[in-house]
C-alpha cells in the first residue's frame, strides 16, 4: 500500500449529501477487474457523463480547474451504501488521496484505510466553509498532513483533525494490516482452543 | 448485549481502541472472487474452510433456465466455485436448491447463531443480527483478512438502543417501522454505531419480521443492528442443518439465554418510537430517509429551510420526476419488485398472496425468492400458484432487480415500487425511479398501477 504522509493537490467540492457508493460507481462496473482499462472513467458514471460517453459540464470534475484534483471535500455521509470495496478502488484509480467530509458511511470509511487513502472528519460548519471556499477559488490547493493532523485551507487556515494511533501508523508506514496480522498467529491459535472450550457450541457440526 | 458478545471474541488489544476480533462466521458470495485471488496470489490459504461457507446470489439470473447472457459475469460465478472447491469450502451453487441470497440462507440453513460473529463482503449482513449475533458488512481487503487469519482488525464502535413499544396497526410492517426509524435518525443517524432493538414491537415479531428490520440497519447508517434473542429465535432455530445438536444445543441454549442487555446497561444512544404512530411508508427520493407514510403528499423543498437539505431534495424530486404537493397515492408505478434480502422471505410472500389473491396485476410484478427453499416451501403451500395466477411472474431465487448486477434492471425513467433497501440513484438500473415499500405496499401498488395505502385494499 501507498503510504500517506503530506498531500498539496487542488481538491474539489461536492455539496451534496449522502452520495452512496452506487452513485460512486455503478453495480454495472463491479464485474470488471480493479485496474480495467478506462477503470477511472468508471468514477461517477452517470452524474459525470451522458451515455454518449460525452461529459457533463455541470459535473465538478468536469470543470478545468478542478480537474486532476486529489483531495475531495464532500458533505455529510458521503460513501453510504454498498460495502464495494471498488468505490475506493475508482476513487483512487482517478488520482483521489483523500476525502475530507463531516462524516462518511461507516465500511467506506475502514476501506479507505486499507488502499491508502486517507479519510478526515472535520465539524461540518468546517467542511462546508472548506467547500465554499474552494467554490470561490476554483482549483484551490488543500494540504492534508497526516503526521501532524491539519488540513490547510487555501486560505491558510489550519484545521486539526483527530487520528487514531493504529490507522495513523498504518498509513504513515504503507503497512497492511495483513501483514500485521500473521504476526499474530500463536496469539489466535491460542484464542481459538480457549474459544472452543468457552462456546463449545459454536463450531459448525460436520456435514 | 454487544459488549457481552464483543469482549468474548477479543484475541489481542491493539493501540486506540482497536481489537483484534475473532469471526465465528464468515459468508461468501461471487464479489469473494477478488479476494480469493489475492489470497490465491499471496500463496495462502483460508485459515478456517469450516468457519466458512458460499452460495452465488448477485450475479446469478433469476429466470428460470437461462444462462447469464454475458461471458464476464458467467466468469464471476464460475470464479466462486472453483476457489471453493480448492479451498474445501462448502458452496451452494447454481443447480442447489439450497442456494440463495447470502442473508437469507444463513438464518435459514442455521449457520447464524446468537452470540456468534459473522461477516461477510456486503453491507446487508447485519441482517443475521435479528437472531442476537454481532454481524456486520466488511469490504474486499477485510474479507481476504478473514480468510487468511479467521480474524479482523475493529475498533469498538459505540452503540445505540431503538425502543419501540406498542402494538402495530393493521397494515403495518416490519418495513415501515425500520423506514419510521430512518425518517426519524435519518441515513447517517447511526453512523459509527452498533444498533440495538428494543421493546415490545420487536419482542412480538417473528424471525422474518426482525430480520427486515436489521437488514436495513446500514440504511440508517449503522454497520450492525441486533435484537435479544428469545423463545421465539431458539424455536425458529431448533433442528435447522447447521444449528448445534444434542448436548451442544443444551449448551447453546444456556449461553444463548445470558445475551440479552441487562436491566440499566448504559448505551451512548437512545431513540424511542411508539408503534402506534407508524403506517404504511414509502420513499419519494433517493435516500431511504426521503420517507413518508402513504397519506402523505410529496414534500416542497421550498418549505426547507435549510440550504443543503433543500438542493438535495430538489435533485432528488428531478431525478425522481415528481412534483411537490403530488398526493403519493397518485404516483404511478411502471412495474414492481418483490424480492432482495429485506423481504423475499416466506412470510413476506405469504403476505403478498394475501393482498393479490383474485386481483391482477396491471403492471409487470417480479417476485423473486429469498432462496431455493423459500421457493421450494411457496410452492409447497401453492402461493406459486396464486401469483401466477394473478399475472406476477415468479422466478428463481437471488439478489436480481434489488441491484441489478446480473443485467436484471429496471429501463431508465422507469418507475419501480420495490421491496429492497436501496433507492439511490441508478440502484435498480440506470435512470431507474424506485420506491422502497413494504411486500404488502408492493402488492397492491401491482394491482392498481400506483402507489397505494394497502389498507383501503385490505376488507
Ligand atoms: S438482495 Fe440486494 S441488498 Fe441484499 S445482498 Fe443482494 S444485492 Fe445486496
Amino acid at each position: 500500500m501507498e503510504p500517506f504522509t503530506r498531500l498539496t493537490a487542488v481538491a474539489a467540492p461536492l455539496d451534496l449529501p449522502n452520495i452512496d457508493t452506487d452513485r460512486i460507481i455503478p453495480a454495472r462496473f463491479l464485474v470488471k477487474p480493479k485496474g480495467a482499462p478506462g477503470y477511472a472513467g468508471f468514477l461517477f458514471r452517470d452524474v459525470r457523463f451522458n451515455a454518449d460517453g460525452s461529459e457533463k459540464p455541470e459535473f465538478v470534475l468536469n470543470q478545468a480547474p478542478y480537474r486532476g484534483a486529489r483531495i475531495l471535500v464532500v458533505a455529510e455521509n458521503f460513501g453510504c451504501g454498498s460495502s464495494r470495496e471498488m468505490a475506493v478502488w475508482v476513487l483512487e484509480a482517478y488520482g483521489i488521496r483523500s476525502v475530507i467530509a463531516p462524516s462518511l458511511g461507516d465500511i467506506f470509511h475502514a476501506n479507505c484505510y486499507k488502499n491508502g487513502l486517507l479519510p478526515v472528519i472535520l465539524p461540518g460548519e468546517i467542511v462546508a466553509g472548506l467547500r465554499r471556499q474552494l467554490h470561490e477559488r476554483p482549483g484551490a490547493a488543500v494540504t492534508v498532513d497526516l503526521d501532524a493532523q491539519t488540513v490547510g485551507a487555501p486560505g491558510g487556515a489550519q484545521h486539526r483533525f483527530e487520528a487514531d494511533p493504529f490507522r495513523k501508523e498504518m498509513l504513515l508506514t504503507g503497512r497492511d494490516e495483513l501483514g500485521l496480522t500473521l504476526d499474530f498467529e500463536a496469539r489466535i491459535g491460542e484464542f481459538e482452543e480457549r474459544h472452543a472450550r468457552a462456546m463449545s457450541w459454536v463450531a459448525p457440526p460436520r456435514r | 448485549m454487544f459488549e457481552k458478545i464483543w469482549s468474548r471474541h477479543v484475541v489481542a488489544e491493539g493501540p486506540g481502541g482497536h481489537v483484534l476480533l475473532y469471526i465465528d462466521r464468515h459468508l461468501l458470495h461471487e464479489g469473494s472472487t477478488r479476494a480469493f485471488g489475492r489470497l490465491q496470489n499471496s500463496g495462502r490459504r483460508v485459515r478456517r474452510p469450516d468457519l466458512t461457507f458460499a452460495t452465488a446470489d448477485h450475479y446469478v439470473l433469476t429466470s428460470p433456465g437461462s444462462p447469464a447472457p454475458d461471458e464476464e459475469i458467467r466468469a464471476m460465478v464460475a470464479s466462486l466455485g472453483q476457489h471453493t472447491a480448492a479451498q474445501g469450502i462448502v458452496y451452494f451453487g447454481v443447480g442447489d436448491a439450497r442456494r440463495g441470497i447470502v442473508h437469507v440462507i444463513g438464518p435459514e440453513l442455521g449457520l447464524t447463531l446468537p452470540g456468534i460473529t459473522l461477516v461477510c463482503g456486503d453491507s446487508h449482513t447485519a441482517t443475521h443480527g435479528a437472531f442476537g449475533a454481532l454481524a456486520f458488512g466488511i469490504g474486499s481487503t477485510e474479507v481476504e483478512h478473514v480468510m487468511a487469519t479467521q480474524t479482523l482488525w475493529q475498533k469498538t464502535p459505540k452503540v445505540m438502543r431503538i425502543t419501540v413499544e406498542g402494538r402495530l396497526p393493521a397494515g403495518v410492517g416490519a418495513k415501515d417501522v425500520i423506514l419510521a426509524i430512518i425518517l426519524k435518525i435519518g441515513a447517517a443517524g447511526a453512523v459509527g454505531h452498533a444498533i440495538e432493538y428494543a421493546g415490545s414491537t420487536f419482542r412480538a415479531m417473528s424471525m422474518d419480521e426482525r430480520m427486515t428490520v436489521c437488514n436495513m440497519s446500514i440504511e440508517a447508517g449503522a454497520r450492525a443492528g441486533m435484537v435479544a434473542p428469545d423463545e421465539t429465535t431458539f424455536a425458529y432455530l431448533e433442528g435447522r442443518p447447521w444449528v448445534p445438536r444434542g448436548d451442544a444445543w443444551g449448551d447453546a441454549l444456556a449461553a444463548w439465554k445470558t445475551l440479552p442487555s441487562d436491566p440499566g446497561a448504559p448505551f451512548d444512544r437512545d431513540v424511542q418510537l411508539s408503534a402506534g404512530e407508524i403506517a404504511p411508508t414509502v420513499t419519494w427520493g433517493t435516500s431511504p430517509q426521503d420517507a413518508l407514510p402513504i397519506t402523505g403528499r410529496v414534500p416542497n423543498p421550498a418549505d426547507v429551510d435549510d440550504a443543503a437539505r433543500r438542493a438535495s431534495m430538489e435533485r432528488a424530486l428531478a431525478y425522481m420526476g415528481l412534483k411537490p404537493g403530488t398526493p403519493l397515492t397518485e404516483i404511478r408505478v411502471d412495474r414492481v419488485f418483490i424480492g432482495s434480502c429485506t423481504n423475499s422471505r416466506l412470510e413476506d410472500l405469504r403476505a403478498v398472496a394475501r393482498v393479490v389473491k383474485g386481483r391482477r396485476a396491471t403492471v409487470p410484478a417480479w417476485i423473486v425468492p429469498g432462496s431455493g427453499l423459500v421457493k421450494r416451501a411457496a410452492e409447497a403451500e401453492g402461493l406459486d400458484r396464486v401469483f401466477v395466477a394473478a399475472g406476477f411472474e415468479w422466478r428463481e431465487a437471488g439478489c436480481s432487480m434489488c441491484v441489478g448486477m446480473n443485467g436484471e434492471t429496471a429501463r431508465e425513467g422507469e418507475r419501480v415500487a420495490s421491496t429492497s433497501n436501496r433507492n439511490f440513484e441508478g440502484r435498480q438500473g440506470k435512470g431507474a425511479r424506485t420506491h422502497l415499500v413494504s411486500p404488502t405496499m408492493a402488492a397492491a401498488a401491482a394491482v392498481t398501477g400506483r402507489l397505494t395505502d394497502v389498507r383501503t385494499l385490505q376488507s
